[in-house]
């Protein structure tokens, strides 16, 4: 029985780390959209988007099926219950690559007219869920807290894009929709910074069994 | 309550528990849980000197009840068994009526009081939540009882002298889902009077009913903790291993 449950939690790991991998690629590739102007990227986000909504299905099903079946208890348990709130913050994380996506299609940002350093702000983003999914496949604690210690530089980042883009703003020609829209996606990026968070903290109560601020 | 310091005990050459140390509280349940043979049974027995009588049988350490050492000389085992009370894994009323089943125990203890014995019977048989399945037919034989009624029978004989605490050798085991779960609910209810001490092997019964969790292992108590910490976060990997199911 226990070698049958040991298959079922090397699946919902690997699932897990499929939908990470998902995660990490929609918001790199709104990135890259948004740096490189490119409208089809954009499009391509949706797809992914899609993928990791199906997924956050399945890895549900499959931990309320481990539960029923197995009862687990112990690190099992905190496994398994962590998985069931991980894939909330990996669903949202999606969604918001593909609101920067949408915001995108818009038109009203262009490389020429990005000159603020969102392209950095999105980097520290990408290494934080990147990051947050790497201490959960190697259990590793210390990258964990790393994670919820580099937040503070993408807020950073992100009261930096608020103060240039209050700048922007009492300029005579102000862009007033380029402004708000990249004041948006700026948002979207420091949430996804949050879920990451989210994620470091679920991967240090499956290793410790207690929710460290 | 009761206050085990460093308990060991032989069946003649062969060490069957090592130096146990634990408070047990009071108004609480306690689960001891464990592999076949760990120790768990054996150390559920001492706590009312229920193997003094086997061969061989040696003992060190203290059982205090009470602050007062039970392996004591001058320990009465009638009485120290009246006030811990056991219930064993399979239901063994005696071929006598319902009835007289319950007021065995009063009788011996010399209470021949008709009006006091079927008060007895009465509380006795309310608090083992029988009474109402019971009432009818108290002069019937307790054998014509079903397993689970008979195992609440057997509680409730265990009531009659007004124990403080209750000792349970795997009381369901032998047992359906239904009337488990009766059992269950009323260890429960129970303890809100009693201190129960209950032995089991069922690992969900011990999360679901239990406040304080004691793991067995080759005689030694590896682990004794809350329920909610020894099933959520257990300190010692052998405690891990073993209510996660990779052994035992």
């Amino acid at each position: 029985m226990r070698s049958k449950f040991d298959e079922q939690l090397a699946l919902l790991h690997k699932e897990l780390i499929t939908m990470g991998s998902l995660c990490e690629n929609a918001i790199a590739l709104s990135a890259k959209a948004l740096d490189e102007g490119n409208l089809t990227m954009s499009e391509e986000v949706f797809d992914f988007t899609g993928q990791i909504n199906q997924k956050e299905r399945d890895i549900e099903a499959m931990c309320m099926r481990l539960l029923l079946q197995q009862q687990p208890v112990a690190k099992d348990l905190r496994v398994i219950s962590s998985a069931l709130k991980m894939v909330t913050d990996m669903e949202r994380i999606g969604d918001n690559s593909g609101d920067i996506a949408e915001i995108f299609t818009m038109g009203h940002i262009t490389p020429a007219h990005n000159k603020l350093n969102i392209h950095d702000m999105a980097l520290a983003t990408i290494k934080m869920v990147k990051d947050s999914i790497d201490a959960f496949v190697k259990n590793d604690y210390k990258l964990a807290k790393e994670v919820i210690e580099y937040d503070d530089v993408v807020d950073r980042h992100f009261d930096q894009i608020k103060l240039q883009l209050i700048r922007c703003l009492s300029e005579p020609e102000a862009d007033g929709e380029f402004a708000l829209d990249l004041l948006m996606i700026a948002k979207y990026f420091e949430r996804i910074g949050d879920h990451a968070v989210n994620i470091a903290e679920w991967v240090i109560f499956s290793i410790t069994g207690s929710k460290e601020a | 309550m009761i206050t085990v310091k460093d308990l060991c005990l032989w069946y003649g050459n062969t060490q069957a528990l090592h130096h146990i140390n634990m408070d047990i509280p009071e108004k609480a349940i306690t689960a001891l849980i464990g592999p076949s043979g760990c120790g768990k049974s054996t150390f559920l027995k001492t706590l009312n000197r229920m193997n003094d009588l086997i061969p061989g049988i040696r003992i060190t350490g203290e059982v205090c009840y009470n602050e007062k050492n039970i392996f004591s000389p001058d320990v009465d085992v009638n009485m120290l068994r009246k006030e811990i009370g056991m219930v064993f894994q399979k239901p063994n009323p005696f071929p006598m009526s319902i009835y007289d089943n319950i007021a065995y125990g009063p009788r011996t203890h010399g209470i021949t009081s008709r009006v006091k014995l079927d008060d007895i019977v009465e509380r006795s048989l309310r608090d083992a939540a029988i009474w109402d399945e019971v009432k009818d037919r108290l002069r019937k034989n307790a054998l014509g009882l079903s397993g689970g009624q008979q195992q609440r029978l057997c509680i409730a004989r265990a009531l009659a002298v007004s124990p403080d605490v209750l000792l349970m050798d795997e009381p369901t085991s032998a047992l359906d889902p239904i009337s488990t779960s009766k059992i269950e609910e009323l260890a429960i209810s129970l303890k809100e009077k009693y201190t129960i001490i209950i032995v089991t092997h069922n690992m969900q019964q011990a999360v679901r009913i239990s406040d304080k969790v004691a793991f067995f292992l080759l005689g030694e108590m590896i682990e004794y903790n809350d329920a909610e910490t020894i099933f959520s976060m257990p300190s010692d990997k052998r405690t891990e291993d073993y209510i996660t199911g990779r052994f035992g």
